[in-house]
């Protein structure tokens, strides 16, 4: 009886409405006020109408003439949804139409083409997915894209977006954006996110970034580099945040003009090009008191030879670890980042970093764990162990810096 | 033309009236309806942490009619939020809120049986989209509890609709140009919204409706009291015009009077209807931009206008004399195009009807007729400022004007202090509503029905102190009002004298207050203590007012202890000092005889007030007399 318009009669009470699907088990009707009712028992129910049938209006955008085309991918996370309050079903929103009519402000800075590659949670991603994604952007770059939006829920967003900064070198801006508070509200995120996303996607920078709120108020967006962002709140707007390093700058709303923080890769600086193989055999693992090492033995056995681990302080694990890994390190490869998030790896202070050192592990320097595993899967996919080695000490793609600055506001 | 109809000359039953109220009450609850946060208001300057916001408004989110006006002003509108150590990051929109809080719902459904209603088996969290600021997210959430109960009046049985559990909406601080300061403390504070069916048909039974609305929730004792706690919006219609909703009916006592001034609105509208016909009236929409005419005016407003802009006016042909017209107290047909203008952030309006003033002179006025092609007929209708905000104004005001040739427009208004209402937006469309999936269903169990008790009614327990207590009305009112009724009954059942309780519970403690003793530390066990002493007569009656302001003072005194301050005087010593004293005066006494009496007790009494009942010492002072006057 779902959707069809009913009476339902139940004691002396009559009550009409849109039959609701239930989570409960309960009988839902949408009442003619907007509200949702739930019965447990009635007497009887008289269809009065039968399914409701959707309005659809046809949406147009205008070309703004002399603005650049910008490619908006999405992968599912609504960025743009819309509310139909008949029935009070969400539905998504994947067209260049569709999201310009939710969020007409983008066309200040652009005109828009949109493609849906996937939708799916962003919990739900895979290596695979990246590898898809990676194609696309090549590809609409290649097109002419003049820069790229990929649209992303925000849970795994930093993963992918790292993950595009090794497997594409790009000449435009690759903006990944989300939102906190899902489109369907007048509150969303998205908006904010959007317009600063579009006026990044314009700009002059030629990286892999992470555009989101920079604070709970409607204000700014920061340009994270994507191998340099991590999601550190689980609920706040301004939730990303850029660790160990400044942001690359700071978008203003609603004018959208950008103020640089720090140094970026220029558009048009690197060639256009794609290395889109990843080891997934790879783990990022963090290390407890008490962890057994034979962790490391049971991924070692099943074929893996990328480690990330996430140590203690410096970037330590217990000692009763060393044997195994001196064991391994031959054929893995093996990073030590820390778990204390701020900070950069040493293992040069202490005896157990040290032996650390003697036994083949790599200093993460002060890369994020995240981005590291991500490193490792790239270079793995990519090059022979020894060349990978030698290439998670050197900064690609702005992962790590040599100098540890003190990142406050004012120096 | 005839007058205004004034209120008391109106047949209601004739003019087709149909009220109905809804009622906003906050609940008194621990939490807030979606959070764990307290239920307390704060001063602004307590705030913490400010941030300010945009809403997304999309055109489905309004009301058809208003668009361009809500558009305009909503899109680019700011918001600003006060954030205090007692709100969190619900009120914020910054994390989901929480389960739907069971102690409000449990209240919500007390309330909706005492209504007579039947609530739902499962509560469902609605988000209702409101896209002035008032809720951080630009949704109030709120949830139908129940369905169709009645309550009976004097004037016959009047429907109860509904009954919702809501949050409450952050309180407005201020609006400045573009941007709008909410209050965070009270958004999220529970709410019931008792909506009844449109069955009242008199201004003076929408007031009784209101009042015992207002009783029975005040018998549930889980109510927030004192100002802004409760709302009121009423809505009206006549036959012939239009249902109109009036929000924001803080008085009760000016329900009625707000009905009133609502027919007579409508029934003038209509006679400027047919005076408009009359006259074959008519709308000439073209905008004329006439800023030049003004380019040196003396008006002080208009050129403070005109730096943001242009003027711009359009002519109303024939409404000459009918926008000055009084609709209501107050309140001219111009007036109602002028809270449109107010709405696109303009100042209001001019109209020629009230032209030449403002400093506006007679030349201009002339000037200005002459460029628009306007005659004595007709009216100008003036507008100044930015100048697409004025043009978009100016279009809708003369739509509005239009429609004053075919009657009322149905529409939601304000209340205003006096009475009379303004413009505030058309009426909302029915259905922007969706799931809050956020927030999960609740069940209404047999079990959960099972664990509410009802509360006696206060009209009931009026009646009662009155057949049980022998309280006259005004003292069983009083009394059965107050929060203190259980300690009322207490009292009078361990023997004391319940007019006495009802005057030191009711009148003694108040008139305290009023001198500044802090009155909220004397407690329950306080006042059983008091009446214990005075069974015991340790005290007099007349001494109470002096113990309480002990124990305002000494919260954490000891009844012996208090016994001790109180009685540090025995009547051994009282008839020593009243035997000192008649001996003293002796002569006084022999020349004045017994009307020596009452000098002398208000010697004795400056002594000993509140140490020992007035009632022994006359007896001992009298004696005193008796037996000098005896003694010859
Ligand atoms: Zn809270």
């Amino acid at each position: 009886m779902l959707g069809k318009r009913v009476r339902v009669k139940r004691g002396e009470n009559v009550y009409e409405g849109i039959v609701m699907p239930s989570t409960t088990g309960t009988f839902v009707l949408k009442l003619d006020s907007g509200y949702n009712i739930g019965l447990s028992s009635y007497d009887e129910v008289e269809v009065v109408e039968e399914q409701q049938e959707s309005i659809k209006t046809k949406l147009e955008i205008p070309h703004v003439k002399g603005k650049p085309e910008v490619s908006i991918i999405s992968t599912g996370g609504t960025i743009a949804s819309k509310v139909d309050y008949r029935t009070g079903a969400v539905s998504s929103q994947f067209t260049a139409e569709e999201i310009v009519s939710e969020v007409p402000e983008i066309m200040n800075f652009c005109n828009v083409r949109a493609k849906l590659l996937y939708n799916i949670l962003s919990e739900n991603m895979k290596p695979d997915y990246w590898r898809e994604l990676a194609r696309n952007i090549y590809k609409d770059i290649q097109d002419g894209a003049y820069g790229i939006i990929v649209t992303h829920g925000t849970d795994t967003l930093a993963y992918t977006s790292s993950a595009i900064s090794f497997m594409v070198s790009t000449p435009v801006p690759v903006v990944f954006v989300g939102a906190q508070r899902s489109s369907d509200r007048p509150s969303s995120d998205n908006v904010v996110n959007l317009v600063c996303s579009a006026s990044t996607a314009v700009s002059d920078i030629g990286e892999v970034v992470v555009v989101m709120h920079g604070s709970t108020s409607d204000d700014f967006c920061y340009i994270h580099r994507a191998v340099r962002v991590r999601k550190n709140h689980t609920s706040r707007r301004d939730a990303f945040q850029t660790v160990n390093d400044f942001p690359i700058g700071v978008v203003s709303y609603p004018s959208g003009s950008i103020s640089y923080q720090n140094d970026f890769i220029s558009r048009g600086e690197r060639k256009l090009e794609l290395k889109d193989t990843l080891e997934e055999k790879c783990t990022l693992i963090k290390f407890f008191p008490g962890l057994d090492p034979d962790i490391i033995r049971f991924f070692y056995d099943r074929g893996y030879r990328g480690f990330v681990i996430e140590g203690t302080g410096l970037g330590h694990v217990s000692s009763d670890w060393i044997e195994v890994l001196r064991e391994i390190s031959d054929d893995s490869l093996i990073t030590m980042t820390s778990q204390c998030i701020n900070g950069r790896v040493c293992d040069r202070v202490y005896d157990t970093g040290r032996d650390l050192l003697k036994a083949g592990v790599i200093e993460g320097e002060d890369m994020l764990s995240e981005t590291a595993l991500i490193k490792t899967m790239w270079l793995l996919g990519n090059y022979e162990l020894d060349d990978a080695k030698k290439m998670m000490k050197k900064n690609l793609v702005g992962e790590f810096r040599t100098r540890t600055g003190w990142y406050s506001e004012k120096c | 033309m005839k007058n205004a109809e004034t209120a008391t000359t109106i047949d209601y039953e004739q003019i087709g009236l149909k009220v109905g109220i809804e009622i906003h009450q906050q609940l008194d609850t621990f939490n807030k309806l979606f959070c764990g946060c307290p239920t307390v208001l704060r001063d602004n300057e307590e705030s913490c942490m400010e941030f300010s916001r945009f809403l997304k408004v999309t055109k489905s989110e309004m009301g058809e009619e208003d668009v361009a006006a809500r558009e305009e002003v909503a899109r680019s509108r700011k918001y600003v939020y006060l954030f205090y150590d007692t709100t969190c990051l619900v009120e914020a929109d910054e994390e989901p809120p929480s389960e739907l809080n069971l102690e409000a719902l449990k209240v919500a459904v007390e309330i909706a049986l005492l209504l007579h209603m039947r609530p739902v088996d499962e509560v469902h969290t609605m988000r209702k989209i409101v896209v002035d600021g008032s809720n951080t997210s630009g949704f109030q959430r709120t949830a139908l509890v129940a369905m169709d109960g009645y309550i009976e009046t004097e004037d016959g049985r009047v429907g109860i609709d509904t009954l919702c559990l809501e949050e409450e909406a952050a309180q407005k601080v201020e609006e400045k140009r573009g941007v709008v300061v909410y209050s965070l403390d009270r958004l999220g504070i529970p709410l019931v919204e008792i909506g009844t069916a449109p069955d009242i048909r008199t201004p003076h039974q929408a007031k009784q409706v209101a009042a015992k609305l207002g009783m029975i929730l005040r018998s549930t004792e889980k109510i927030k009291r004192g100002l802004g706690t409760i709302r009121q919006d009423v809505n009206v219609s006549i036959r012939d015009g239009a249902r109109v909703e009036i929000k924001g009916v803080q008085e009760l006592e000016l329900l009625d009077t707000i009905v009133e001034n609502e027919v007579m609105r409508q029934i003038n509208l209509l006679a400027i209807r047919d005076e408009l016909k009359k006259r074959g009236a008519w709308v000439d929409k073209t905008v004329y931009d006439v800023t030049d005419i003004f380019a040196d005016t003396q008006s002080k407003v208009l050129k403070k206008g005109l730096k943001q802009g242009r003027a711009l006016a359009s002519v109303l042909k024939r409404f000459s004399g009918l926008v000055g017209k009084e609709i209501q107290p107050e309140r001219r047909f111009g007036s109602e195009l002028a809270d449109i203008a107010k709405l696109f952030g303009l100042g209001g309006i001019f109209h020629t009807d009230e032209l030449p003033a403002y400093g506006i002179s007679i030349e201009e006025v002339a000037r200005l007729r002459d460029k628009v092609n306007a005659d004595e007929n007709d009216c100008i209708i003036l507008i100044v400022g930015e100048e697409n905000r004025a043009k978009n104004a100016l279009e809708r005001i003369l739509k509005r004007a239009e429609y004053a040739l075919e009657g009322v427009p149905e529409e939601t208004r304000k209340a205003l202090e006096n009475g009379s209402t303004a413009y505030l937006r058309p009426l909302p469309g029915a259905a922007r509503m969706y799931p809050e999936t956020d927030v999960p269903p609740v069940q209404i169990s047999g079990e959960f029905l099972k664990s509410i008790k009802l509360p006696e009614l206060i009209d009931d327990r009026i009646e009662r102190f009155k057949k049980e207590y022998g309280l006259n009305d005004e003292l069983a009112t009083v009394m059965a009002r107050s929060s203190r009724h259980r300690l009322f009954e207490e009292l009078v059942r361990d023997g004391h004298s319940p007019p006495l309780v009802v005057r030191i519970l009711e009148m003694v403690l108040p008139s305290l207050e009023k001198e500044g003793i802090n009155v909220i530390s004397i407690t329950d066990k306080h006042f059983k203590m008091v009446f214990n002493l005075l069974k015991s007569g340790k005290i007099a009656k007349e001494g109470i007012d002096e113990v309480l302001k002990v124990i305002a003072e000494r919260p954490d005194i000891t009844e012996s202890d208090l016994n001790e301050i109180v009685s540090g005087v025995d009547v051994t010593e009282i008839e020593k000092f009243i035997k000192k004293l008649v001996q003293s005066k002796e002569e006084f006494i022999r020349d004045r005889k017994e009307r020596a009496f009452s000098p002398l007790m208000g010697l004795v009494m400056k002594e000993f007030r509140g140490k020992v009942d007035g009632k022994v010492i006359s007896e001992l002072l009298r004696k005193e007399i008796q037996t000098l006057l005896n003694d010859r």
